[in-house]
């Protein structure tokens, strides 16, 4: 199955690694790892092994091609924002040029569905047929239920009792999706919780479970293999660059919570200097304030979620609260590889408020049609700060990682907190 | 005083079965956990387990998810929670494992950490989320300040990495009895009945069986198959949590006083 004629008609498939980011214990640099209990140890060597074996495989990567193309409807669109564009352009007409890559337009709204959909093949070639998975915003919960409808697996997600009512139109989503949502009130009620819990029943029930992580957090092989079903959106990134203007983009540009949007789109460009890398955390009410999600930014090494990572902890140790209006954001830790890309001085990390990122989905509501997720639009808001230092017309890519339908009760209860 | 090794050469020169109850340190308060190692250690323990509360316990079911947030809401930390235990230890004829999850450790830094919980007379130590492969520096570390460290076997473990594990293990082997968190319950998975003798085979140290253990039965259960130890620790946390502070001790006195006539 692995001999190298095979191996050579793969090449070209998105699943290859353009770097050799992580090393055998999972490591990126210092990051990574496998920090969980020796319950689960077996379970992610047995992953590990069955995504080394698929993840070359042509019958695996037909099944997932054939469906990233016909169920999630792939490639999505590299979109010229043209009126965003020149909401940015200086008066002589130069400025940077803004393209979107359209992952909102995947179905079920996300990038998402990218991650959820190889975790459910592989799952199934692995013999797992109970699926358990967490979720914040509910993007990533409502991938793995559709998934699981598709393929006939029992799921289970869990989430946070806090989300389940900021998010209550996704809740609804997964249920008619045949999916079980399990509210979790432990702790905050949001992400960090939901992951705990998922976490607690992998270990229980590891045997029969596969744990679809929605993230390139948690223990090795999930980060990277994470990061390797949303490579898809880079290397389409790359081709479509190609096509519209001949070369790579100049800046990649991408919201960060855990951070698998961002990483599916820099991956492919990891290895390309000329090309920056920039990831948005959100600052919720501002980062000098308790109440945000700045992990990269505030944030020090710690282990979370069986990784070693960036992290929001008190003196003692102790993971504390994150806060942001986006659900998919309110996370404490984040991917082990965008510590690393920050460490390295690979990529640049900066943060954006509640408020800059509700009127960032309101200017690209009004000027392009388009409502994006309030996840996406802290990438967004950023080109406020970062637009008036590009010179020339640089060409830049914005990861349009999700829609805004679910968020629009929140934007709206927001709007009218603040006119209040 | 006596480590942990030194009190497995006695029990089994002895021919005994070793009780190590476990505590949430700071669930009520930390005066009640100095009292109730006072307690435990009077009623038949012979290693006491103190958990450190932590605000992400992965490897916790519900009792002491709930014991740790509540002692966290409380203010408890770890330097409380040593000062406490350099207070009272030299009364104790039990010497203290420490429990706590990584992060705590790794933030202070291994070699601070170490440093730290042995002069407060803390003499062994167990982390639930941190697997052999993660484990070089930690045990370097604890073995220079004399602390041993507890590995973890699971029933999900292969052979290979219960070799690898048992020859890291210091002190003794935790074995779990349950694929899942700690929590009681109902009965002893039959596995373990299995896996004793296959870890006793591979090892001269001792075993101790943990997760799950709940009543006096089960522990005699543990004894006959073969365990060196049985550490109960939800159904003590439980117990004491209930009622006043007073009425849980009284409850954990008795319940521990079962626990050591049922391996007697």
């Amino acid at each position: 199955m692995n001999d190298p004629e095979t191996l050579a008609t793969v090449t070209t498939t998105p699943l290859s690694p353009t770097s050799t980011q992580p090393d055998q214990l999972g490591r990126f640099g210092r990051f990574g790892g496998k920090y969980v209990p020796e319950t689960l140890m077996p379970a992610l060597t047995e992953l590990e092994t069955a995504y080394q074996q698929y993840r070359h495989d042509p019958e695996f990567q037909a099944e997932l091609n054939g469906l990233l193309k016909d169920y999630v409807g792939r490639p999505s669109p590299l979109y010229f924002a043209e009126r965003l564009t020149a909401h940015y352009a200086r008066p002589d007409g130069s400025g940077p040029q803004i393209y979107l890559k359209r992952e909102d337009l995947n179905h079920t709204g996300a990038h998402k569905i990218n991650n959820a959909l190889a975790q459910a093949i592989l799952a199934k070639r692995m013999g797992k047929q109970r699926i358990i998975a967490e979720t914040g915003a509910g993007q990533h919960g409502v991938a793995t239920a559709t998934v699981c409808a598709r393929f006939g697996l029992d799921c289970v997600i869990y989430m946070g009792v806090q989300d389940m009512e900021r998010q209550s139109l996704n809740v609804f989503r997964m249920r008619l999706l045949g999916a079980t949502v399990q509210p979790v009130a432990a702790g905050t009620g949001t992400l960090k919780d939901a992951t705990s819990e998922a976490i607690r029943d992998w270990v229980t029930n590891v045997e029969t479970t596969h744990y679809i992580l929605g993230s390139v957090a948690g223990p090795h092989p999930y980060p990277m293999m994470v990061r390797d079903f949303h490579a898809v959106i880079g290397t389409e990134t790359r081709q479509q660059c190609l096509e519209k203007w001949g070369g790579l983009p100049d800046i990649l540009l991408a919201c960060v919570g855990g951070g698998s949007n961002a990483m599916g789109l820099f991956h492919e460009f990891v290895g390309e200097s000329s090309v920056r890398l920039i990831g948005v955390e959100a600052a919720g009410e501002g980062t000098e304030t308790a109440h945000h999600a700045a992990t990269l930014t505030k944030g020090q090494p710690g282990v979370l979620h069986g990784a070693m990572s960036y992290l929001l902890q008190d003196p003692e140790g102790q993971v504390v609260e994150a806060h942001s209006i986006s659900a998919g954001l309110d996370y404490p830790g984040v991917g082990p590889e965008h510590s690393y890309l920050m460490e390295t001085g690979r990529a640049d990390y900066y943060s954006v408020t509640d408020a800059d990122a509700v009127a960032a989905l309101e200017r690209l509501s009004r000027l392009e049609g388009i409502i994006p997720a309030l996840e996406t639009s802290h990438a967004i808001a950023y080109l406020d700060t970062l637009c008036p230092q590009l010179e020339g017309s640089p060409r830049l890519v914005l990861n349009c990682s999700g829609r805004g339908d679910k968020d629009v009760q929140t934007v709206a209860k927001y709007l009218k907190m603040r006119e209040a | 005083m006596t480590s942990v090794s030194e009190r497995f050469q006695t029990l089994k020169e002895n021919n005994q079965c070793a009780l190590i109850p476990f505590i949430t340190a700071g669930d009520p308060d930390l005066e009640t956990t100095a009292q109730a190692l006072r307690v435990l250690d009077a009623a038949g323990a012979d290693l006491i387990e103190l958990g450190v509360p932590y605000s992400d316990p992965l490897a916790d079911g519900p009792t002491i998810q709930a014991a740790a947030t509540r002692a966290l809401q409380r203010g408890v930390t770890l330097q409380k929670v040593l000062d406490m235990v350099r207070s009272l230890h030299a009364e104790l004829t039990a010497p203290i494992i420490l429990f706590t999850y990584y992060n705590p450790i790794y933030f202070r830094g291994v070699d601070v950490f170490m440093a730290q919980i042995a002069e407060a007379g803390v003499k062994g130590l167990v982390i639930p989320d941190l697997p052999l492969e993660e484990s070089t520096a930690v045990l370097e570390s604890a073995t220079a300040h004399g602390i041993e460290v507890i590995l973890l076997v699971a029933p999900t473990s292969p052979t290979e990495r219960i070799d690898a594990i048992a020859q890291k293990s210091q002190g003794f082997i935790y074995l779990v009895s349950v694929t899942g968190v700690t929590g009681a319950r109902t009965e002893i998975a039959s596995r373990v009945q299995d896996l004793l003798p296959q870890l006793q085979k591979s090892t001269q140290k001792p075993v101790g069986v943990g997760f799950g253990v709940s009543q006096p039965e089960h522990a005699k259960q543990l004894k006959d198959w073969g365990a060196n130890a049985v550490i109960v620790g939800s159904a003590v946390v439980k117990r004491l949590a209930e009622g006043t502070p007073a009425e849980g001790l009284a409850a954990i006195d008795t319940f521990c006083r079962s626990l050591k006539a049922a391996l007697a």
